[in-house]
C-alpha cells in the first residue's frame, strides 16, 4: 500500500514538473528553420508569380496592408487582422476602403514606408503605372478599383466603382504585398526588398534562398527566428529522406502526399504532420465551341459518368473532398452543402443510376456499346495532373467513350488550351482566396484569361456582380451556393475533387499553422520559434 | 607531326562551328520558349504582355539574327544574360563547373582506379571463382541504374546511420568535403567501373594470348612483371578509348546523380535551363561540354602515341 502512495506521489510530482516547465517555457529567441524548397522559383517577386512556390520562400520578406491572422487556420472576414495598415474603415456607401498606415515603418534598405509606396504598388498592378511588372496575373483582382488617393503620408483610400466587400480579402492575401517605390520591379524579382520580419539574403537558382532575421522589424519581439533557409530540391525521395534524416526542420507545406505522410510518420514517428486541404481542385475543361463537346447532352452525359469517390480513395487514400466550384465545408466558406450538392446531376451517390442515365444521353447523341465515341483527354506532363486524367479515361469507358491520353509539355499547355486545339482536358484550379470573387471572376467570367473554357453565361455574370456587392454574409452565401449549382448544372468546368495535401514538421518547430482553405497565405513566419 | 596537329586543330574548329548550329536549331524546334513557360505558370497568357517580353529577351528576332548575336557574343567572350535569374549567364555558370568537374573527375578516378586492376585480376584468374564474382559484380555495375543505386544507398543510410550523405555546401575539412563527392562519385562511377573492368579483361585475355607474352614468361619474366609491364601497357589503348568515351557520357549520369544527390552542379542546371527554355544558359553550356568532348577525344588520340609507341602521327 505504501509503495502504490509512493508511486502516486512520484507521478504527481511528475505531472506538476511538466506542467510547470510547460507554462514557463515561452517563445525562444533564436535559430535558422531549415526547410526544403519543391523547386527553383522563375524569381522572386511575389507580384509576378502564380505559385505558392514564390510565396513560401519570399511571403516572410513582405507585409500586407492587412492579412489573414497567421495563428488561425481558417481564412475569412473575421480572421483579418491589419498589417502596415493600422486600421480600416468602408466610406461613402462602401465604395471606398480607407486604411489609416502604421508610421515609423522601414524598408529594408532604411528608407521610410509611406502612402505612395502603397499606391505605387496597387497602381501597377492595375496597369497604371509608368513601371510594369514584368507579368501581372492577378489584375483582374483589382477591375472594381477606380482608383487609389493618398492623404498625407500615411493615409490611403481604396475608391471603387461599386461595393466589393472582398476586396479586403484579396488585400489579405499572401499575393498581396506592399512593394517599395523606389525599387524597380526587375530588381524585385532578383533582390526583393520588403517591410517584413526577415529580410532577403541570396537566392540561388536550384540551389538555396535565404533570409535572415529583420532587427528593425516595427512589431516589437519578433521574429523569434534568427533566419529561413530553404534548399532547393526538386526530386521528392531525396528530399522525404532528408527530412527524416533531421537534415530539415520542416517539409515545404502541403506538399507531401497522403502515402507520403504514412511514410513519414513510420520512418520518423515523432515528427508531427497535418493534412489539410489546400483549395485546388481537379477539373475538366471541355472544349464546346466544336464537335463533339457542343453537343450538350454528351457534357451532361460526362458530367454524369464521374465516380468522385473512387478519384478520391485512388489517389489520397480516402482523403479529398467533393465538391462544387467553391471549397466544401466545413474548411471551405463558401461551399455548397451536401445536401444541396448531392441534387447536382452527377453527384448523387448512385454511381450506377448516373452511369445509367449518361449512357441513355450518349445514344441520344448517336452512340452506344456498337459505336463508341473517340476523344483524346489532354493534359500537362505533371503527375498531379496525368494521375486523374488515366482514372478519367477509365470512368469515361462505362459511357462509349473511348479517350485516349495526351500529355503536354507545361510550356505547350496553355497556348494549346488557347487556341481551342484540345476536346477536353484535365486542369487544376488553385484558389488563393477562399472567396467568390477571386474564384467566379477569374475563372468563369466571359472574357476572362483565365476562363480556359471561354464558358460565357451573362445571366450568371449578373449574378457574380449581386453576390460581390452583398453585405450581409447569409445571403450572399445563398447566392452562391445558386451560382455554384448553375456552373456545375452547365457542365462550365466539371469539378472533379478537392485535394488535401500534407506538411510535416519536426516536434520542436513551434508555432505552425496550417491553412485550412488557401496554401497561399500562411507564410510569414514572424510566429514561430525553434524549441531547441 | 605538326600538320597533323593543325589539321585536326583546323578539324575541330569546323566541327564546333558544326556543334553550334545544331545546339541553336535544335533547341529552337523544341516547341515553346521561356514566355510560353512563364505564362504556363502563372496560369494565363495575355497577349500583349508575351509581346513585350518576347521582345525584351529578343527571341522576336528572325533565327539568324538571334543566332548571329549568340555566337558573336559567345566569340567575344559575352555570354548573356539567363532568362530565368536574370543575372549573367556566366555569373551562373561558373560556380557550378567546378562542384560537377569534382565529381566527374573523382567517378572518373573510381572507374579506373577499380575498373582496371579488377579486369587485370579477372583476365589472369580466368575462369576461376574470383572471375565470376568480378565478372557478376560488372555485370551489376552495367544493369544498376545511378539513379536507383544513388537512392538506395540515400535510403539505407537513413534507415541505417540515420544520417544522410547529402551535398554540402560548406563543408569545414577536406575529409568532409571528400565525403560529399565520394558517395555520389561512387554511385555515378559504380557503371563506368564495371565498363572499364570488361574493356580491361577481353583486352587483356587478347593480349596475354600474344607470342611475345609467352616469349616473356619463356624468359622467366615474373608474373607481375608479364601481366603489368608487358601485357597491361599493350591491352590499355581500348580501355583508353573508352574512358574518354565515358568522360563524354558521364554528364548523363551526372544529371540523374546531381538531381538524387542534390548537388548543385552543372548536369541539373542544365536540365533546369532546358526546362525553362534559357537559351542563353543552354547553348553556352552545352558548347562548353561540346568543347571539353572534342578536346578530350583530341586529348585521347594524342595519348595513343604516348602508350604505343608503334603509334606515329605523320602527313
Amino acid at each position: 500500500m505504501r509503495s502504490v502512495w509512493a508511486l502516486a506521489a512520484v507521478a504527481a510530482l511528475s505531472v506538476l514538473t511538466t506542467s510547470t516547465t510547460t507554462l514557463a517555457a515561452g517563445p525562444k529567441q533564436g535559430g535558422i528553420l531549415r526547410m526544403y524548397h519543391r523547386d527553383s522559383p522563375a524569381n522572386a517577386s511575389i507580384h509576378e508569380g502564380a505559385t505558392y512556390s514564390v510565396n513560401i520562400p519570399f511571403m516572410p520578406v513582405f507585409n500586407n496592408l492587412v492579412i489573414f491572422k497567421q495563428d488561425v487556420a481558417q481564412n475569412s472576414m473575421d480572421s483579418i487582422v491589419p498589417e502596415l495598415a493600422e486600421s480600416w474603415a468602408w466610406v461613402n456607401d462602401n465604395k471606398t476602403l480607407t486604411f489609416k498606415l502604421r508610421q515609423g515603418v522601414k524598408w529594408h534598405d532604411g528608407k521610410p514606408f509611406t502612402s505612395a509606396d502603397v499606391k505605387c504598388t496597387f497602381d501597377m498592378l492595375m496597369g497604371k503605372a509608368q513601371q510594369k511588372f514584368r507579368q501581372n496575373p492577378r489584375k483582374a483582382w483589382y477591375n472594381e478599383v477606380n482608383d487609389i488617393t493618398t492623404n498625407g503620408d500615411f493615409e490611403v483610400s481604396f475608391n471603387l466603382k461599386r461595393p466589393q466587400p472582398s476586396l479586403l480579402a484579396l488585400l489579405a492575401s499572401g499575393y498581396t504585398p506592399v512593394y517599395p517605390c523606389h525599387v524597380s520591379p526587375a530588381e524585385m524579382r532578383t533582390h526583393p526588398i520588403g517591410t517584413g520580419p526577415f529580410k532577403f539574403v541570396e537566392f540561388k537558382a536550384n540551389e538555396s534562398i535565404k533570409l535572415t532575421r529583420n532587427p528593425d522589424y516595427w512589431r516589437e519581439g519578433r521574429p523569434y527566428l534568427d533566419g529561413i533557409e530553404f534548399t532547393i530540391i526538386p526530386n521528392r525521395s531525396t528530399a522525404i529522406l532528408a527530412f527524416v534524416a533531421g537534415k530539415f526542420d520542416m517539409t515545404f507545406p502541403t506538399e507531401v502526399t497522403i502515402p507520403l505522410v504514412k511514410d513519414v510518420k513510420s520512418q520518423a514517428p515523432n515528427a508531427i504532420c497535418e493534412i489539410a486541404p489546400t483549395n485546388v481542385s481537379t477539373n475538366i475543361i471541355v472544349n464546346s465551341t466544336a464537335a463533339p463537346f457542343d453537343n450538350a447532352d454528351i457534357r451532361r452525359a460526362m458530367a454524369l459518368a464521374l465516380d468522385r469517390k473512387a478519384f478520391i480513395s485512388i489517389l489520397f487514400e480516402g482523403q479529398g473532398d467533393i465538391g462544387g466550384t467553391m471549397l466544401p465545408p466545413p474548411n471551405g466558406l463558401w461551399g455548397m452543402p451536401k445536401e444541396m450538392l448531392e441534387t447536382i446531376p452527377g453527384y448523387g451517390p448512385d454511381v450506377k443510376a448516373n452511369r445509367d442515365e449518361a449512357r441513355k444521353l450518349m445514344q441520344k447523341a448517336g452512340y452506344g456499346p456498337d459505336k463508341h465515341l473517340a476523344v483524346k483527354v489532354s493534359t500537362r506532363n505533371i503527375p498531379v495532373y496525368r494521375d486523374p486524367a488515366v482514372i478519367l479515361i477509365d470512368q469515361l469507358k462505362s459511357i462509349y467513350i473511348d479517350g485516349e491520353l495526351d500529355v503536354v509539355e507545361t510550356a505547350n499547355w496553355f497556348p494549346k488550351i488557347a487556341r481551342k486545339d484540345y476536346m477536353i482536358g484535365l486542369n487544376l484550379t488553385g484558389n488563393a482566396v477562399d472567396d467568390p470573387d477571386q474564384s467566379f471572376y477569374e475563372n468563369y467570367s466571359c472574357g476572362s484569361e483565365r476562363n480556359y473554357t471561354n464558358y460565357c453565361n451573362k445571366e450568371i455574370e449578373k449574378l457574380f456582380d449581386v453576390q460581390s456587392q452583398e453585405t450581409n454574409i447569409d445571403k450572399r452565401k445563398k447566392l452562391v451556393w445558386e451560382i455554384d449549382k448553375k456552373l456545375q448544372e452547365d457542365v462550365a468546368r466539371p469539378i472533379i475533387f478537392h485535394s488535401r495535401m500534407g506538411t510535416c514538421w519536426q516536434p520542436y518547430v513551434k508555432g505552425v499553422t496550417i491553412m485550412t482553405n488557401s496554401s497561399y497565405n500562411g507564410y510569414r513566419y514572424e510566429d514561430l520559434w525553434l524549441d531547441k | 607531326m605538326f600538320a597533323y596537329l593543325v589539321r585536326r586543330l583546323f578539324l575541330m574548329l569546323v566541327t564546333l562551328f558544326g556543334i553550334s548550329i545544331v545546339i541553336f536549331f535544335l533547341l529552337r524546334i523544341v516547341p515553346g520558349n521561356i514566355v510560353d513557360i512563364l505564362f504556363a505558370a502563372a496560369g494565363y497568357v495575355d497577349p500583349a504582355d508575351k509581346v513585350n517580353l518576347e521582345k525584351e529577351l529578343g527571341i522576336d528576332q528572325p533565327l539568324v539574327v538571334q543566332y548571329l548575336h549568340w555566337i558573336g557574343g559567345f566569340l567575344r567572350g559575352d555570354f548573356g544574360y539567363s532568362y530565368v535569374s536574370e543575372k549573367p549567364a556566366l555569373q551562373e555558370i561558373l560556380p557550378r563547373i567546378p562542384i560537377t568537374a569534382r565529381l566527374a573527375g573523382l567517378a572518373l578516378l573510381f572507374s579506373a582506379s577499380i575498373g582496371i586492376p579488377l579486369g587485370v585480376i579477372s583476365a589472369v584468374k580466368q575462369g576461376t571463382k574470383l572471375d565470376y564474382a568480378l565478372r557478376v559484380f560488372s555485370l551489376s555495375g552495367l544493369s544498376l541504374p545511378s539513379f536507383w543505386l544513388g537512392l538506395l544507398i540515400l535510403t539505407a543510410s537513413v534507415a541505417m546511420f540515420g544520417q544522410m550523405p547529402i551535398f554540402n555546401p560548406n563543408p569545414q575539412t577536406w575529409l568532409e568535403a571528400f565525403a560529399t563527392y565520394a558517395v555520389p562519385a561512387a554511385a555515378v562511377g559504380f557503371r563506368s567501373a564495371a565498363l572499364t573492368m570488361r574493356i580491361t579483361r577481353s583486352s587483356m585475355l587478347e593480349v596475354l594470348r600474344q607470342d611475345y607474352i609467352r616469349t616473356a614468361r619463356a624468359k622467366g619474366a615474373s608474373d607481375a612483371a608479364v601481366n603489368y609491364h608487358h601485357a597491361l601497357k599493350n591491352a590499355i589503348l581500348p580501355v583508353i578509348t573508352v574512358i574518354g568515351i565515358e568522360a563524354a557520357f558521364l554528364i548523363g549520369g551526372l544529371i540523374v546523380t546531381e538531381t538524387v544527390f542534390n548537388i548543385p552542379g552543372v548536369a541539373r542546371f542544365l536540365v533546369e535551363a532546358i526546362r525553362w527554355r534559357d537559351y542563353p544558359i543552354v547553348q553556352n553550356l552545352v558548347m562548353f561540354i561540346a568543347i571539353v568532348v572534342v578536346f578530350a577525344n583530341f586529348t585521347v588520340d594524342m595519348l595513343y602515341a604516348v602508350f604505343d609507341p608503334r603509334i606515329r602521327f605523320t602527313d
